[in-house]
């Protein structure tokens, strides 16, 4: 089913931002309401979205291929994205990382054998006080997790778990 | 004294419509619509010595003298992509203080005659932009933006833009081009914003922290926020401490405030209690500065920080003690800005690719001369000519960390970053 249909009132908000002569400024916003299936962007939304602003699809894979929050794989439901850049560096990160790998016995940007986390090393998320820490991104959007320790972050691990498993 | 930028700290619920209103809260956009001509606004804010806050210091009420009056219509950028290792001001501003953050984006839009305005957040900001667009629609609601505010002819809508994930668009240009929908790389400049920006229509981009400053520029008067700092560097300015240092956070604080002051009696002094071996002061794109006993006295203004050789840029003041290797830090920085270059030009594409596995090298235990003096060699190369300022940036640190800290990069070297207790 194509964005508009779907979600109506989103497209029309979104377009409505842009002069209309230049709704190809839409296709970042656009793209984040086609991940909201499943948190990556198929071909087929592409394709609908290039038709939407008449565009081409290949302008719209290039926005998907530069900016790294859009995906075009599908991978673990929640991307755990640790940020192991020089200020959290410098305040444990790099250790943070490392524990949290051997506990969950994946390497970085290897996902959980049931499918649920995806470990990412990103670069800054202007949350330098407050290292360790890391954002989740799913089809949901983005959320800090700030001041975080091993411990916390296998605790919320865990209430993900419970959570999809109620849900399943 | 009390806060200027970061007034949550003195008054509770300040994030709210009515208790900013309760504090002057638009009092200050009031006065200029009704009372004020734009260039009128404009002469203030040259007055005020205020400079940007992103990172370049360039004079704001000069960016916006520049703008094109003969082609319209007019844009309005506020870049809030903060994306900066060690930065982290412009998120608080706009977490705690966002009202404040909006008149200012709404003043400066008067002053350039714009009646379109658009706030480029960062994609992690995903929260942030939902905030805002909640605060956006309350001010609409309340009058203060929409059609003909305060019963004049002006007009003024802000909107949100979200990034993905790119610390280029960080950059002006390429902020403009990530708006128009398309991969954000920097453009050739000149042309220049003010007279080819958005849509290729002149445009101002000002930082948060630039632009927050302005309700209480227009509201308390030029020489009030000139009689703060140094004549040099104007006003107050919010510092992001971050590194090795026992209480990292936001610290505002005049201009000339000094590292001591900053690390020790505001930070805490250092983790440990250990000594302070370098400062980044403008980030993972900052100059290393050598830390002793004197330049700890030196104030944190942007002519003063220049004759350390380095910049303060945005003031994302990184502390680093005697237990990093500056190997390590470099280390770091590069893989950083491998992986945030544009891929446009040459010599920042390629360059930054060169120094990542020279540093690997090295940092693999291959400390050898060859290897240190060809990253040098290689980072020098690209000095002068990369096409924005992200590739010069990503050489700041390696050149100026060689120079400065040669026995780091000794094949004696064996320091491993210990883990702070």
């Amino acid at each position: 089913m194509s964005l508009a249909k779907k979600y109506p009132k989103e497209v029309k908000q979104i377009l409505a931002k842009y002069p209309p002569e230049h709704k190809r400024s839409a296709v970042m916003p656009l793209l984040y309401l086609a991940q909201r299936e499943g948190g990556y962007i198929t071909k087929e939304a592409m394709q609908d979205i290039a038709d939407t602003l008449e565009i081409s699809v290949t302008d719209v894979g290039a926005v998907v291929g530069f900016y790294t929050l859009y995906h075009d794989k599908k991978e673990g439901k929640y991307r755990m994205q640790v940020c192991t850049d020089l200020p959290c560096a410098l305040r444990g990160a790099d250790q943070f990382m490392e524990t949290l790998c051997a506990n969950l016995g994946i390497k970085v940007g290897e996902t959980t054998p049931d499918g649920l986390i995806t470990l990412e090393a990103v670069t800054c998320l202007a949350a330098c006080d407050k290292a360790p820490m890391f954002q989740i991104q799913s089809a949901e959007g983005i959320e800090y997790h700030e001041d975080m320790t091993v411990d916390k972050t296998m605790e919320l691990i865990e209430t993900l778990k419970k959570a999809n498993v109620e849900v399943k | 004294m009390s806060y200027v930028l970061l007034r949550h700290r003195d008054i509770p619920d300040i994030n709210t419509l009515n208790v900013y209103k309760k504090n002057g809260g638009f009092e200050a956009f009031k006065k200029v619509v009704t009372k004020m001509k734009p260039g009128e606004v404009t002469d203030t804010v040259k007055a005020s010595g205020l400079r940007g806050r992103g990172g370049a210091g360039f004079p704001t009420g000069v960016k916006w003298s520049f703008i094109d009056n003969k082609i319209w219509p007019h844009y309005v950028v506020a870049n809030a992509d903060e994306s900066e290792p060690g930065t982290f001001k412009d998120r608080e501003i706009m977490e705690s203080n966002p009202f404040q953050f909006l008149e200012g984006v709404a003043i400066a839009s008067y002053a350039v005659g714009a009646n379109a305005a658009y706030v480029y957040l960062r994609g992690e900001f995903w929260q942030v932009a939902k905030f805002l667009d909640e605060k956006i629609a309350e001010m609409e609601e309340a009058g203060y933006l929409g059609e003909k505010l305060f019963g004049t002819d002006y007009s003024l809508h802000i909107y949100t833009h979200l990034g993905a994930g790119a610390y280029i668009c960080g950059e002006e240009t390429a902020m403009l081009e990530s708006i128009e929908g398309k991969r954000g790389m920097p453009r050739i400049r000149p042309p220049f914003p003010a007279v080819y920006g958005l849509y290729g229509k002149p445009t101002v981009v000002n930082n948060v922290e630039t632009l927050t400053n302005l309700p209480m520029i227009l509201a308390n008067g030029a020489d009030w926020y000139k009689n703060m700092g140094t004549p040099d560097s104007a006003g107050v300015k919010v510092f992001s401490l971050s590194g090795r240092i026992r209480k990292p956070g936001n610290y505002e604080l005049p201009f000339g405030t000094t590292f001591r002051q900053l690390i020790y009696e505001h930070g805490g002094g250092v983790l440990d209690g250990r000594p302070v071996k370098a400062i980044m002061p403008a980030g993972a794109s900052s100059s290393f500065i050598v830390a002793d006993e004197k330049v700890l006295d030196m104030q944190m203004d942007y002519a003063t920080v220049r004759t350390l050789g380095a910049d303060l840029g945005s003031a994302s003041v990184i502390v680093i003690d005697d237990t990093v290797s500056i190997d390590w830090i470099i280390n770091k920085t590069i893989h950083f800005f491998k992986h945030e270059s544009c891929g446009k030009c040459t010599p920042c594409r390629e360059g930054t690719y060169w120094m990542m596995h020279l540093i690997e090298d090295i940092r693999d235990d291959k400390h050898s001369t060859a290897n240190v003096d060809l990253l040098l060699n290689v980072a020098r190369q690209m000095q002068n000519k990369c096409l924005c300022p992200l590739g010069e940036f990503s050489t700041m640190a390696v050149v100026t960390g060689i120079e400065r800290f040669p026995q780091d990069f000794k094949e004696s070297n064996k320091q491993v970053l210990t883990e702070p207790a």
